[in-house]
């Protein structure tokens, strides 16, 4: 099967002649959830931009599950759902109407079953006639949301889902995302909460200054990236880190009770070995060891605050 | 493979527009019908009746197609233009932007709709005008065709202005300072042939007279200028607009990034 989403060589350089992304190679497989990050400005907005038909493209090729955007948009775009950033909605519309609207402008015919199927997922039922100037900021997020799967996309874009959203809600939003996934949906979003990204995502990709700087799998990402951290709880308390472990990237707590070294997570059998040899056999005590993994937050910061 | 023509799309989009000016009846439809009637109440009943008759029609009838005609054509202009414009300025545009549908089908469903609306407007203050004046319609087809084409002509130019404008001044610059000028000046309340010859001239130059003479025609037999050339008129208008919005389309001017 082609792939969700195939990018080769994209770039944008808007009007005023600020390039917003630079040389995107990026593929993206059915059922996929690919998480976007970046600071702001990075280029997340315009790239999915690039992709649904709202920011003109001015380098390279984007494909749709098969269908190149310049080539054939109508089906390209067909494929495609949008959920974008900002909260934009008709105030004087109801839900249904708007639902049912969108499901029109995407060329499919009326389904009030599909409608209210949505509406119900989305626990928008109740206020199905409501207009939507009545209703709160989360609700008209789910309204957005409900209006980009009236058309039954096969890839669902959301531009920063769970901003305005409480825990609950986005809580019962990832398990939307990942029915989804189930049904065979490809979802891309992106995020500033990085938890979230690893919570949620299959796969990562970072995003600045208009470049994607990385793009790889979770697990992965947390291995080669992650650093990781051991704690060694040491018998007795000492004054300063023994001499002989000095080739070991350790600290020393302020107490003089615990160790901490600090490894590689690709690496850790042989760094973790050595270091417990080299307490046996100097005769140091220890009543416990733990490990850390660092989070996706600080894989981030490392990533991108480096010369920003 | 999609189907070429996203006839779904254009339904959704009327039907959208449409349940939108039922919502805002009396602003959209109402109220232009209650002032242009009270134009021909007051300039064709209650004054007119001391001014002459033109040719063989007394004034009052005389002043009502092109009374008409300048309501439809400004109303065209307003719906077409808001119907654009605001979702542009709401952010709601993505949707349309992002959905597939082409040049086309936007087209006919906004302009479409806003040029229904206009052409029930003009068909509505017609209709209120038959108990107040003595109107004959001698070319009824006619008549229609003329108020069909004017309302997707302007309709048009109504969306063209809508997709241009950058703010809501702009957006009545145009129908203020060209429009507005244009139709008073287009001989609704008087027969160019009553001009001193240089002003005939220059009448000439304004496409509404056109519009007004063609569209009187088809009530009273009476044109200011020969039919076929209204009618040219009008059709190379509606072409040139065509052009205009396929450009903006095809280039995403003010509307893609
Ligand atoms: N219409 C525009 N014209 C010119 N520059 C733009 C336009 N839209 C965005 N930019 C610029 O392009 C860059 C990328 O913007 P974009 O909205 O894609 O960032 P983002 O990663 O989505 O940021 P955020 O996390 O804040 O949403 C920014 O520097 C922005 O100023
Ligand atoms: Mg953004």
């Amino acid at each position: 099967m082609t792939p969700a989403i195939s990018i080769k060589g994209l770039g944008k350089t808007y009007a005023g002649g600020f390039t917003a992304l630079k040389d995107i190679d990026l593929e993206i497989e059915r059922g996929e959830i690919f998480a976007l990050l970046g600071p702001n400005g990075a280029g997340k907005t315009t790239l999915i931009g690039a992709i649904c038909g709202t920011v003109k493209v001015t380098a390279g090729h984007v494909s749709v599950c098969g269908h190149d955007i310049a080539a054939d948009p109508a089906s390209a775009r067909k494929a495609v759902g949008l959920v974008p950033q900002e909260l934009t909605i008709e105030a004087f519309e109801t839900p249904w109407d708007t639902v049912s609207f969108s499901r029109g402008l995407f060329g499919r015919p009326p389904d009030p079953a599909r409608i209210e199927d949505i509406l119900k997922r989305l626990s928008l039922w109740d206020k199905k006639d409501t207009q939507i100037r009545r209703l709160s900021g989360g609700m008209k997020r789910r309204v957005m949301i409900a209006k980009a799967l009236a058309h039954e996309p096969q890839v669902l874009f959301l531009d920063e889902p769970s901003a305005g959203v409480d825990v609950e809600l986005r809580k019962s939003m990832w398990e939307q995302v990942r029915l989804l996934r189930a049904a065979g949906v490809t979802i891309i979003l992106t995020t500033h909460y990085l938890e979230e990204a690893e919570e949620i995502a299959d796969r990562i990709g970072v995003i600045r200054k208009g470049r994607l700087i990385l793009t790889e799998d979770k697990d992965t990402l947390m291995k080669k990236l992650g650093k990781k951290e051991l704690a060694v709880e040491l018998a007795a308390a000492h004054a300063g880190i023994p001499p002989v472990l000095a080739n070991f990237d350790l600290a020393l707590s302020p107490d003089g009770l615990r160790l901490i070294l600090t490894y590689e997570a690709g690496r850790g059998e042989s760094v973790i070995s050595g270091l417990l040899e080299k307490l046996k056999a100097e005769g140091i005590a220890y009543a416990d060891i733990s490990t850390r993994q660092s989070s996706l937050e600080e894989i981030f910061i490392r990533l991108v605050g480096e010369d920003a | 493979m999609t189907p070429p023509f996203n006839g779904q799309a254009v339904r959704a989009i009327l039907r959208y527009e449409m349940s939108r000016a039922r919502r805002t009846l009396g602003q959209s439809i109402l109220s232009p019908v209650l002032s242009t009637v009270l134009y021909f109440v007051v300039f064709g009943a209650a004054i007119g009746s001391r001014i002459p008759a033109v040719g063989a029609v007394s004034y009052a009838a005389f002043i009502v197609p092109g009374l008409i005609m300048q309501t439809v054509l400004a109303q065209s202009i307003s719906f077409a233009a808001f119907a654009i414009y605001f979702p542009r300025f709401t952010g709601t545009i993505y949707e349309i932007l992002s959905a597939p549908v082409s040049f086309v089908e936007v087209i006919i469903g906004y302009v479409g709709a806003a040029a229904l609306k206009s052409a029930a407007t003009g068909l509505i203050i017609l209709f209120i005008s038959f108990f107040f004046v003595p109107l004959r319609i001698l070319h009824p087809f006619c008549m229609i065709g003329f108020l069909g084409l004017t309302c997707a002509a302007f309709s048009l130019l109504g969306f063209i202005i809508g997709i241009w404008a950058d703010g809501f001044e702009q957006l009545q610059l145009i129908p203020l300072l060209v429009i507005t000028p244009l139709s008073f000046l287009g001989g609704s309340f008087y027969s160019i042939k009553m001009l001193p010859p240089f002003w005939q001239k220059l009448s000439l130059a304004n496409p509404v007279v056109y519009l007004i003479s063609g569209f009187r025609w088809s009530f009273y037999g009476h044109a200011d200028v020969a039919v076929g050339v209204s009618l040219s008129v009008i059709g190379a208008f509606f072409a040139v607009c065509l052009c205009v919005t396929a450009w903006i389309f095809k280039t995403g001017y003010r509307l893609r990034n």
